[in-house]
C-alpha cells in the first residue's frame, strides 16, 4: 500500500516534470520566433554584398563580417538626414505635447471652473475618434496652409493625445489637497505650485507618457508619408520605404538591412533602459497605433 | 465668469485649440466631404451634395478588394493572436525561472519600427532569382515549396501578412494577459487544490472567468486595430498595394488622398466613414455579446 502510494506520486512527479519541460520548450520556441528576424537583420547587415548575393542557399552565419554596409547606408542614401529629421520631429512633438498635456491635466485635476465636468466628458469622448477619420481634413488643411514639407506641418497635427491628459490628470489627483492649500496660504502661484510640487511628485507618469510618445513618433509613418514628398523632410519610416523602392538599387539587401538595424537600435536601447516604465505604461492603455 | 474660472479655461486653452483644430473640426468636415460630389481639390469647389461618393467606392473593384483583404486579415489574426497570447501567458504564468527574460523578449516587437522590421520579413519570405529565401529553405527540409510569398499567389501573400500582423500585435496582448493572470487571487487556486479540482476545470471555472474582462478588451481592441491595418502591408508589399492586390481599407483611403491615384478627398472620406461604420458595428456587437458572458468583479 505504502509502496504503491509513493509509486503513484513518483509517476505524477515525472509527469509534472515532462509537462514543465514542454512548457519551457514552447516558450523557447516562441522566443526564437520573436528573436529570429532581429538576428537575421543583424546577420545580413554584416554580410558582404558579394557574399550575400552568391548565397543561393541562405547561410545562418557569416565567416567574415564586415561593416561596409553601414558605411554604405550612411553615405549613399541620406539616412543621416532621415535620423536628424526624425529627432527634430520627435523632440518637437513630444515637447509641445508635454506642455499642452501638463497644463490641461492640471486644469482638470486642480482648478475649479464652470463646465469642467462637461469639458472633461467631451475630452474623453474624443478618445474614440479614429485618426484615420481626421487625417483627411488635416491633410487638406496643411496642404492649403502651404505647410507640406515643413516641420510645422509634420508636428502640429501629431501633438494631441487625449489619453495622456487623462492619465496625467488621474495621477495629479492623487496628490493630497493639503499640499495645495498650504502652498496657497504661502502665496504660491498655481504655475509655481505645478512646477515645484505636482510635476516632481508625478514624474514617473510624465516620464512614461514621454517615452510612449517618443516611440509613437519614431514609428509614425502615415502622416509623414502624406505630408512630405521632398526627401529632405523624410522621417526614418518613409525614408526606409524610399530606400526600399529606389535606394541602393534593389539588390543591395545587406545595405538595406544595415539601415534597418540603424533605425531599430535607438528604440531598443530606450526599451532596455526604461523596460519597466514602458511595459507598465503600455499595459495602462497603450495600443500599437 | 470669475477670475478663478478664467484661469481654468486658460490652462485648457492650448489643448482645446489643438483638439478643436486637428480633431473636432476634421471629424465634422470628413462627413461634409463625403457628401460633396465631384469635389475639385485645386479649385476647392464641388458640384452638389449626395451619396455619389459612396456608390462610387462601393463599385470600385480596388475598394472591394481592400474590404475583402481587411476582413480576411481580421477574421484570421484576431482569434489566432488572442489564442496564442493566452497560451503563452498561461505558460509564462506557470513558470518562475526565466519568466522575466521571456517577458522582455516577447515585448521586443512592440518597440520596433513596423516599416523597418517588415523589410526583414520580406527578405525572409521573398523568392528572387538569386535565392529562394530562408523560409523556402525551411520548407524544402520538409519537401515543400518553393513559394514566392511576396509576389506570388494570393494565399501565400495573405499568410505572410497575417503572420507579420500576429507577430506585431502579440506583445501588447501577452502583456495585458500576463498582468491579468497575475492578479487572480491565490485563494481561489488554494480552494480548488483542497477540493482536488482537475487543472482544466480550474482553468475553465476560475482562471477564464477571472480574466474574461481582459480578453474582451483584447478582442475589441484587436478588431479595431486589425480593421485599421495598413503599415504592415506597406512594409511587406511596398506602397503600391493595389497593384499587389493586398490593399486594406485604410490603404485605400490614403491612396485616394495622395499618391499616384490620389487627389480625391471625397472618395477618401466616404471610404473612411464606411470603415468607421464597420468598426463601430463590430464593437457594439462585441460589447453586447460579452455582456452576457463576462464575469466582472463587483
Amino acid at each position: 500500500m505504502d509502496n504503491n502510494f509513493t509509486g503513484a506520486g513518483k509517476a505524477a512527479r515525472i509527469r509534472k516534470k515532462i509537462f514543465r519541460v514542454l512548457i519551457y520548450l514552447f516558450l523557447a520556441f516562441w522566443g526564437l520566433v520573436v528573436l529570429f528576424p532581429f538576428y537575421w537583420m543583424v546577420l545580413t547587415s554584416i554580410k558582404g554584398y558579394g557574399a550575400y548575393n552568391s548565397e543561393y542557399i541562405p547561410q545562418l552565419y557569416t565567416a567574415d563580417p564586415t561593416l561596409e554596409n553601414y558605411v554604405e547606408a550612411f553615405t549613399s542614401v541620406p539616412l543621416g538626414r532621415y535620423f536628424l529629421n526624425t529627432i527634430v520631429f520627435t523632440v518637437g512633438t513630444t515637447a509641445i505635447m508635454l506642455v499642452v498635456t501638463v497644463l490641461a491635466a492640471y486644469a482638470f485635476a486642480r482648478l475649479e471652473f464652470r463646465g469642467k465636468n462637461l469639458v472633461f466628458l467631451l475630452f474623453l469622448s474624443l478618445m474614440m475618434i479614429p485618426s484615420e477619420l481626421v487625417v483627411i481634413t488635416n491633410f487638406v488643411t496643411i496642404t492649403n496652409l502651404d505647410l507640406r514639407n515643413t516641420f510645422t506641418g509634420l508636428i502640429l497635427p501629431s501633438v494631441t493625445s487625449v489619453f495622456y491628459i487623462y492619465l496625467l490628470k488621474e495621477n495629479f489627483e492623487q496628490v493630497p489637497d493639503q499640499l495645495y492649500y498650504a502652498a496657497k496660504v504661502d502665496g504660491t502661484s498655481d504655475l509655481k505650485y505645478m512646477f515645484k510640487v505636482m510635476i516632481p511628485i508625478c514624474r514617473p507618469t510624465i516620464v512614461t507618457i514621454t517615452i510612449l510618445k517618443v516611440i509613437e513618433c519614431w514609428n509614425s509613418y502615415v502622416w509623414p508619408r502624406l505630408i512630405t514628398d521632398d526627401g529632405n523632410y523624410y522621417l526614418v519610416s518613409n525614408g526606409i520605404q524610399a530606400i526600399r523602392e529606389s535606394g541602393f538599387g534593389r539588390e543591395n539587401i545587406p545595405a538595406m538591412m544595415a539601415a534597418v538595424v540603424a533605425i531599430s537600435v535607438p528604440l531598443i536601447v530606450l526599451f532596455v533602459i526604461f523596460r519597466k516604465m514602458i511595459m507598465a505604461g503600455v499595459s495602462r492603455g497603450g495600443t500599437k497605433g | 465668469m470669475g477670475k478663478r474660472s478664467a484661469k481654468g479655461w486658460l490652462y485648457l486653452l492650448p489643448a482645446i485649440l489643438f483638439l478643436g483644430f486637428f480633431l473636432v473640426y476634421p471629424l465634422v468636415d470628413v462627413f461634409v466631404y463625403s457628401f460633396e460630389e465631384s469635389y475639385n481639390f485645386a479649385s476647392q469647389t464641388y458640384a452638389g451634395a449626395g451619396t455619389y461618393n459612396y456608390s462610387y467606392i462601393l463599385r470600385d473593384p480596388y475598394f472591394l478588394q481592400a474590404i475583402k483583404n481587411t476582413f480576411i486579415l481580421v477574421i484570421i489574426t484576431v482569434p489566432v493572436s488572442t489564442g496564442l497570447a493566452l497560451l503563452i501567458s498561461l505558460a509564462l504564468n506557470s513558470i518562475k525561472r526565466l519568466r522575466q527574460l521571456f517577458q522582455t523578449v516577447y515585448f521586443l516587437p512592440y518597440v520596433t519600427n513596423t516599416l523597418a522590421v517588415g523589410l526583414v520579413f520580406m527578405i525572409l519570405f521573398q523568392r528572387t532569382p538569386y535565392t529562394d529565401g530562408f523560409v523556402n529553405l525551411m520548407l524544402s527540409w520538409f519537401g515543400a515549396g518553393p513559394v514566392d510569398f511576396i509576389d506570388g499567389p494570393y494565399a501565400a501573400k495573405m499568410f505572410v501578412l497575417c503572420l507579420y500582423t500576429v507577430w506585431i500585435v502579440l506583445p501588447f496582448k501577452i502583456l495585458i494577459l500576463t498582468s491579468a493572470l497575475a492578479s487572480v487571487s491565490e485563494d481561489y487556486y488554494n480552494a480548488a487544490r483542497i477540493d482536488n479540482t482537475p487543472p482544466f476545470r480550474v482553468f475553465r471555472k476560475i482562471t477564464l472567468p477571472m480574466i474574461s474582462p481582459s480578453i474582451v478588451y483584447l478582442v475589441i481592441t484587436g478588431f479595431i486595430g486589425a480593421f485599421k491595418a495598413y503599415s504592415d502591408a506597406v512594409a511587406l508589399f511596398g506602397t503600391n498595394l493595389n497593384a499587389a492586390g493586398m490593399n486594406t481599407i485604410v490603404g485605400y483611403v490614403y491612396d485616394m488622398l495622395y499618391g499616384s491615384s490620389g487627389g480625391y478627398p471625397s472618395y477618401a472620406s466616404a471610404a473612411a466613414i464606411v470603415l468607421f461604420v464597420i468598426v463601430l458595428t463590430i464593437t457594439v456587437i462585441n460589447l453586447l455579446v460579452s455582456k452576457k458572458h463576462v464575469h466582472y468583479n463587483s
